[in-house]
């Protein structure tokens, strides 16, 4: 059964169904880490003394995996664009690309945590530790998500782009939407955490 | 096949050229080889999904009804032995068959959780929602069909996890629906179930949410604007967004009370508690009030999700039954979507004796006073929509009348609960519990049984016994005010709501402790008239009287543009367009008393 | 969703390297600022700015939302309203509470 705008934009809200789905995941995203940035403001507010991001954090290696993300979220959208011109290869490229890039973001990651949990820092440790872990761990588990979704996009799901070019072009935009979103809530993570 | 073929060109005159008829064939082959499996149980079928909801939704209010009933032993006769289980609960919840308050705190926490979470809001949404709505907005399925059959079987996961928590040691969660921290943190390990079930269930919500908003934007067919949609999606609407931007800070809350349970965290853990002499080992520096704030920044906009729905439901079987169109059909959708909106701002209401300051609890007092309003507006235009109307008394419009009154004693008493000062002798007491379960329990339910009569025959071909619809109505409707009404008296007394005794301690609960055995007698008896519900429910599945399409001679497309089920796979014989609003009833000069939606004029 | 040009697509690729260059600079604008050691309000309100920045490059032109369809800056809106919530009562009423 085919269910209409999958592919093809509806006239009056000029969109097809996918972009607004993930727009609104997204929109339950925003109150989803806000929650969290909410309890970070409230704790620290709420907090006799709280560190400062910069006497706790590895900024040199937060600033490593800030380009990191970034440059991932420009090569993800390369490679949307790069369907956008029918050049599949270089889609190939731009997405494989991105994946790296994110899988390095979590190395980096394991390495920061490894060595906090060395010295000793742990979620219990404190409330900055606590929702430092979460807010992090969290983030990091949407990485790993958009990992798993670009990497079918940029595998078996790429099969797509033979029998429905159009309908796998808007799949590679929205778990581009998604990605970007991954990128906006470090770019927010990053000063709160580690510089403030 | 003549259906497949129109649907082929309704297709094609609405997506343009882009439907590869060798995909469209690849999908009938496809449907024409499905499996039981995939045909009942892992169906992508907004209809299949809407029973699976259904059914499981209803079994889930019986199990949370049933735990209150065992409760109600324990409030009218304290510290005797349950009769009939006592014996079956083991010693460990009802030693001689005497209920633990360690057991009655699983109970009232249970009850809450599963009636709310796993009963009303699936059943209103879940069931109707995705049943009806897109039959209603002309669609052949909802946007995203595989992401429906996920939302069940999330919800379905949640629910059994909820279930399989009372089998832990200590039993299931025991901290209220509310589960607030500190004493959620340190309870035995079915909070942590809970937890659980609460981050599958918000899944599963999350899901279903985006689906609906984006089938109501996207899926409407030819002809059909905003402004005629029936009121039912215009609620379901509104409802999914509450869902869609409520849920997720209960999801963030529950993350870290499983940080505070599993890793030691102190979220919300303050510092110094000290439990039984012992000092916890918790760092601290954390917040109770944390978890108040994000806990009822979803719990309030969850209220309107119970109501909203069930003011859905009635606003069909009003306009129908008294055969002329709603009132103020506007003013109820500017109502709904400011209460929407407003359903945000006010949920500290819940917290003023946390011990905020005057400016921001006159702040909460304020946005709650104002949320009345649109709450009054729809139902002044249901009372409006009665005045000079020729009433058909079905069984449906039987349960659709009586809400209004029940809704107008739920809303009416919330008010002194919503202004700080009278709150302080209110809170937390049986005031608030009266309050609140007038407007789920003769409001939402009832509102939800008049849609299971109205809607049956077009799932089912058949009508429900009317004879058998209203005893189950008149013994529903006398025990629920009988359950609920006393529970007025006793909170102005001050007896104190989660005690397991019913306030049996107390002396300033002695003269209103009577009261306790009449709810109880009122809940059995409420148990027993739903009886006739459950045999009609299911003996009208093959014994009911078989009725036509429009059974009720309704307007809207679900009933005027489907056939008689089963419904085609794709809903409609042929995609219906829209050229008119929803409620059209006794237009002057037309040749019947109604005029669908579809209908060329 | 409708056909796009080349040449526009390969206009949007000059504009993603750009925003990508002027992401960079913004980074290490706010690693350099952190370096200053400001008070905590005064470091909160410019991290916050350069952050804003930041984001709004991303959503406006690696998310399209420049030119994004009015439905969509409506859930948008919306879903900032109920997030500034969020973020200002609960801590108001840690500011304004009987205990001060």
């Amino acid at each position: 059964m085919n269910i209409p705008y999958t592919s093809t934009a509806r006239p009056d809200t000029g969109l097809y169904n996918a972009k607004v789905g993930i727009w609104l995941f997204l929109a339950s995203e925003v109150m989803l880490f806000g929650a969290l940035f909410s309890s970070y403001v409230l704790l620290r507010v709420g907090a006799p003394s709280w560190p400062h991001g910069y006497e706790m954090m590895n900024i040199p290696l937060g600033t490593v995996n800030t380009i990191i993300l970034i440059g991932s979220s420009v090569t993800m959208v390369m490679s949307w664009a790069s369907l956008m011109m029918k050049q599949f290869s270089k889609y190939k490229l731009y997405m494989g690309l991105t994946i790296l890039l994110a899988v390095l973001f979590l190395v980096n990651k394991y390495f920061e945590y490894s060595a906090e949990f060395h010295h000793g820092r742990f979620p219990r440790t404190s409330t900055y530790f606590a929702i430092y872990y979460t807010l992090t761990g969290l983030h990091g588990l949407h990485i790993l998500g958009g990992i798993i979704v670009n990497s079918y996009l940029w595998g078996p799901g790429s099969k797509m782009w033979n029998t429905d070019p159009q309908r796998f072009t808007n799949r590679v935009e929205v778990a581009g939407l998604y990605w970007h979103f991954v990128d906006l809530v470090w770019i927010f993570l990053f000063p709160t955490l580690y510089l403030l | 096949m003549r259906d497949d073929t129109s649907k082929h060109r309704s297709q094609k005159q609405v997506e343009g050229v882009g439907v590869g008829t060798a995909q469209v064939h690849a999908a009938h082959a496809e449907h024409h080889e499905l499996s039981f499996v995939r045909k009942y149980i892992f169906s992508t079928d907004h209809k299949v999904i809407g029973i699976q909801y259904g059914i499981t939704a209803l079994l889930f209010l019986l199990f949370g009804f049933t735990l209150m009933m065992i409760m109600r032993w324990q409030l009218a006769y304290p510290g005797e032995p349950i009769p009939l289980i006592g014996a079956l609960l083991g010693p460990e919840r009802a030693p001689d068959g005497v209920m633990l308050p360690e057991f009655y705190n699983q109970l009232g926490a249970m009850h809450g959780t599963i009636m709310v979470f796993l009963g009303v809001v699936p059943l209103a949404v879940g069931a109707f929602g995705n049943y009806i709505m897109p039959l209603q907005i002309g669609a052949v399925d909802m946007a995203f069909p595989k992401l429906n059959m996920m939302s069940y079987w999330v919800y379905f996961v949640g629910g059994v996890t909820m279930l399989v928590s009372f089998f832990l040691p200590g039993g299931a969660a025991n901290s209220g629906w509310t589960s607030y921290a500190p004493l959620a943190v340190i309870a035995t390990t079915g909070q942590t179930a809970w937890l659980l079930g609460m981050v599958f269930l918000i899944t599963s919500s999350l899901l279903g949410s985006i689906n609906f908003i984006t089938t109501i934007i996207q899926l409407r067919t030819h002809g059909l604007t905003f402004m005629r949609l029936p009121f039912f999606v215009w609620a379901q609407f509104v409802t999914s967004f509450l869902l869609l931007l409520a849920f997720p800070p209960l999801e963030a809350a529950g993350i870290m009370q499983l940080m505070d349970r599993l890793a030691g965290t102190s979220f919300f853990m303050p510092s110094g508690l000290v439990v039984s002499g012992v000092p916890l080992p918790y760092t601290g520096g954390g917040s109770p009030l944390l978890w108040q704030h994000l806990f009822w920044f979803l719990a309030h906009p969850e209220v309107y999700v119970l109501i909203l729905p069930a003011m859905g439901i009635v606003a069909e079987i009003i306009a129908n039954n008294t055969r002329k169109p709603l009132w103020g059909y506007k003013s109820m959708v500017n109502a709904a979507i400011f209460l929407g909106f407003m359903s945000f701002i006010v949920w500290a209401h819940h917290m003023f004796m946390t011990g905020m300051g005057t400016v921001i609890s006159a702040f909460f007092q304020t946005t709650t006073m104002i949320i009345s309003i649109p709450s009054i507006i729809i139902l002044t235009a249901f009372f409006l929509s009665l005045w000079g109307a020729s009433i058909r008394f079905t069984t449906p419009m039987l349960f659709a009348l009586a809400f209004l009154p029940m809704f107008g004693i739920g809303g009416l008493t919330g008010l002194p609960l919503g202004l700080a000062p009278p709150d302080i002798h209110l809170h937390d007491t049986y005031y608030v519990i009266g309050h609140f379960h007038y407007v789920v329990a003769p409001g939402t339910l009832m509102a939800l049984f008049a849609g299971i009569y109205y809607w049956y025959p077009k799932v089912t071909g058949r009508k429900m016994n009317d004879l058998l619809g209203k005893i189950h109505f008149w013994g529903s409707f006398i025990f629920l005010n009988g359950v609920f009404m006393p529970m007025f008296i006793q909170g102005l007394a001050g007896v104190s709501r989660r005690l397991y005794d019913g306030g049996a301690q107390y002396a300033h609960a002695q003269e209103v402790l009577h009261w306790n055995e009449f709810i109880s007698v009122s809940a059995w008896l409420l148990g027993l008239a739903q009886i006739p519900f459950i045999i009609n429910f299911f003996w009208s599945i093959k014994k009911g009287k078989k009725v036509e399409e429009n059974v009720w001679q309704a307007t809207t497309l679900e009933w005027s543009a489907t056939t008689s089920p089963p419904l085609a796979h794709g809903n409609f014989v042929q995609i219906p367009e829209v050229y008119r609003g929803p409620y059209e009833y006794s237009v002057p000069g037309a040749q019947r008393d109604f005029l669908p939606q579809n209908e060329r004029a | 969703m409708e056909s796009v040009h080349s040449d526009e697509v390969k206009k949007s690729v000059r504009t993603y390297i750009l925003v990508f260059v002027a992401l960079m600079v913004l980074t290490m604008i706010t690693v350099a600022i952190s370096t200053l050691h400001l008070d905590v309000a005064a470091a909160v309100t410019v991290a916050l700015i350069v952050a804003t920045i930041k984001g709004s490059l991303v959503a406006g032109f690696f998310m399209h939302l420049i030119s994004e369809r009015k439905l969509i800056y409506a859930t948008l809106i919306l879903t900032a309203v109920f997030f500034v919530a969020l973020m200002f009562l609960p801590v108001s009423t840690f500011l304004n509470s009987v205990a001060q």
